[in-house]
């Protein structure tokens, strides 16, 4: 399809996405694999665009991964996000930023549920209530974080200190975007750009001078599956899915992968790994991998924070070839140094990456 | 109709997944399961579709409702919008009332889901901390995780975490209270109860196999078994 045609079908697929005064949801992957990118997300709302955002300690998991896998029933579900709604009240909050894909699905999936049966609404209530003496409103405006930084793409982009863009070669870098099935697959009125062609990520690499690469398996899912990465005997489904968008992607030449959700973050990150020691193939460039990174962690880059403060070297894929592709200066030293400036262990490079 | 359609009738996701197929396939089309697994959300919703009780009983003990990996990618494409994925979701849930799950060797991995990811929610107020992802559970996360797991204070710290300390921020302690919290919704919606099914009809199971059981934890030879075992009878 052509450009044109695309772009209609983002201007159909738009959505309202609240200015400030947000609530926001952590997510268990994400804080736990890429804490930098939540710390960066909500330093940048603070402090670089002066929003209002309350990381309350008082939320927990929403129960996502269990209840994709079975464990977790769709009544406890709703009531534990019922609970995130009635802390986001009491706090005097009315829009909310999930950090998390699943998450960020499940609550779309549970308001959508609520809307269509109003006596589950009145249940989850009655469960809420019984439990813990809680009542709820539902929020104003949902937002999943990448919302947000996509809302303030062109507010970055005047702050930014780099541009995707090599300065050497003056061309846009080939950015591979993958968003997270649950950010709109099942419900395309809640994402940026609907289903098809969301825009989320690829109005951000647009605005920030990067070239946006198409793919034939842009769309397949990273492969988690929940239950199919979970489970040791399983992973076998969750690594082929992987690869066969490693594949698809490679003709193209990406000089990064792109994507929203932490879970596929993170999985395209590590099955790169053990792709390269199960078959001896690793991706990209001179046999160095092709890095995954969260947006957090892309707008952070091009608005010249330290990439070791974002955490990218503890991805397994490591950034240096990126870094130096986009100009980026960076301290070797810092790498492995703790807050207070002591020399961590160095991570043991893996046999076939080419570090 | 059946009983076991009239008991999948009471889940709403059976009641929103499906509505009539017309068994165009696109779903299957669509489907990463079904590119790996000898897998067909298209012949289930059409096996549901029929209400017969017996080929109803035979897919909830069969392994094949254990193959969905709910990316939802059904939802998107049915014409008619249905999503065999919240239809699997629906049968899983009647499959562990019942006690099928055990029958299946996909099934049965749901005792060490709970085991993990279950103990998780209610112990820390997370499905999947860095404390809780040990790289010998995990070696496909590789030597940098490793790295993070065995220099996790460090690593947190320097990346503006706040592990297992009151206040705000990544890997904050979950104080008692909310823990308390989430142990009433539990205890209020069922979810107790689905987790001691879990529990009851696993250990059922391990007695029938002749493994070793314990009533905690993850040192056990059924927990061991049902997290490692693939008879490599699964793929197409």
């Amino acid at each position: 399809m052509k450009d044109e045609g695309k772009k209609q079908i983002w201007k159909d697929y738009q959505k309202d996405i609240a200015d400030d005064h947000y609530y926001y949801v952590r997510s268990c992957i994400r804080q736990s694999f890429f804490p930098a990118s939540e710390e960066f997300f909500l330093r940048l709302l603070k402090d670089d665009l002066g929003k209002d955002v309350f990381d309350d300690p008082n939320h927990t998991t929403c129960t996502g991964i269990g209840y994709h896998s079975d464990i977790v029933s769709f009544e406890t579900i709703m009531t534990v996000v019922a609970r995130h709604f009635s802390m986001m009240k009491e706090s005097g909050y009315k829009n909310i930023i999930i950090s998390c894909v699943t998450s960020f699905g499940i609550y779309t999936e549970i308001i959508e549920t609520w809307k269509h049966f109003p006596e589950v609404l009145a249940k989850t209530r009655e469960n809420l209530f019984k439990a813990t003496g809680r009542e709820f409103d539902i929020p104003e405006n949902m937002a999943h974080a990448s919302d947000i930084i996509y809302k303030f793409k062109d507010e970055i982009a005047q702050k930014a200190k780099y541009r995707l863009v090599n300065p050497i070669t003056g061309k846009p870098l080939n950015i591979v975007e993958h968003i997270g099935c649950h950010y709109s697959k099942m419900f395309p009125k809640y994402g940026v750009g609907g289903a098809e062609f969301p825009e989320v990520l690829a109005g951000m690499i647009d605005a920030w001078g990067g070239k946006v690469i198409d793919y034939p398996e842009r769309r397949h899912c990273c492969g988690f599956g929940f239950r199919q990465y979970l489970v040791q005997a399983n992973r076998g489904y969750s690594i082929a899915n992987s690869k066969k968008k490693f594949d698809s992607m490679e003709p193209y030449k990406p000089d990064l992968i792109l994507a929203n959700c932490p879970g596929c973050t993170m999985f395209m990150d590590k099955w790169q790994y053990t792709i390269s020691e199960m078959e001896g193939k690793t991706y990209g460039e001179n046999q160095q991998g092709i890095p995954v990174l969260t947006y957090e962690e892309l707008a952070g880059l091009v608005m010249g924070y330290n990439p070791w403060d974002l955490g990218l070297q503890y991805h397994q894929i490591q950034s240096e070839p990126l870094l130096h592709k986009l100009g980026i200066e960076f301290s070797i030293e810092d790498k492995y140094k703790t807050r207070d400036g002591r020399q961590m262990p160095i991570p043991e490079c893996p046999a076939n990456i080419n570090y | 109709m059946g009983k076991l359609y009239d008991l999948l009738l009471q889940d709403i996701r059976f009641e929103e997944g499906l509505n009539a197929c017309m068994n165009c396939g696109v779903c299957t089309a669509i489907c990463p399961a079904a590119e790996f697994y000898k897998y067909d959300p298209r012949e289930i919703v059409d096996t549901i579709q029929t209400k017969d009780e017996e080929k109803t009983e035979a897919l909830l003990k069969s392994e094949t409702i254990w193959y969905c990996g709910q990316c939802m990618s059904c939802k998107t494409r049915c014409p008619r919008g249905n999503t065999p994925a919240l239809v699997i979701m629906a049968l899983r849930t009647l499959s562990q009332k019942l006690g099928y799950f055990t029958d299946s060797e996909k099934g049965r991995q749901q005792f060490a889901i709970k085991r993990t990811v279950g103990e998780n929610i209610l112990k820390y107020g997370y499905c999947v901390p860095t404390y809780a992802v040990d790289p010998k559970m995990h070696p496909e996360q590789g030597p940098i995780w490793e790295h993070i797991f065995n220099n996790i204070d460090d690593v947190m710290d320097r990346l503006g975490g706040n592990l297992k300390k009151k206040g705000s921020g990544a890997l904050r302690e979950i104080h008692q209270k909310n823990l308390d919290e989430l142990d009433k919704i539990f205890e209020v919606t069922g979810g107790y109860k689905l987790y001691g099914e879990i529990e009851n009809y696993s250990e059922k199971k391990a007695g029938e196999m002749g493994l070793e059981f314990k009533k905690e934890g993850i040192d056990n030879e059924y927990f061991r078994h049902v997290y490692t075992c693939n008879s490599d009878n699964h793929g197409k």
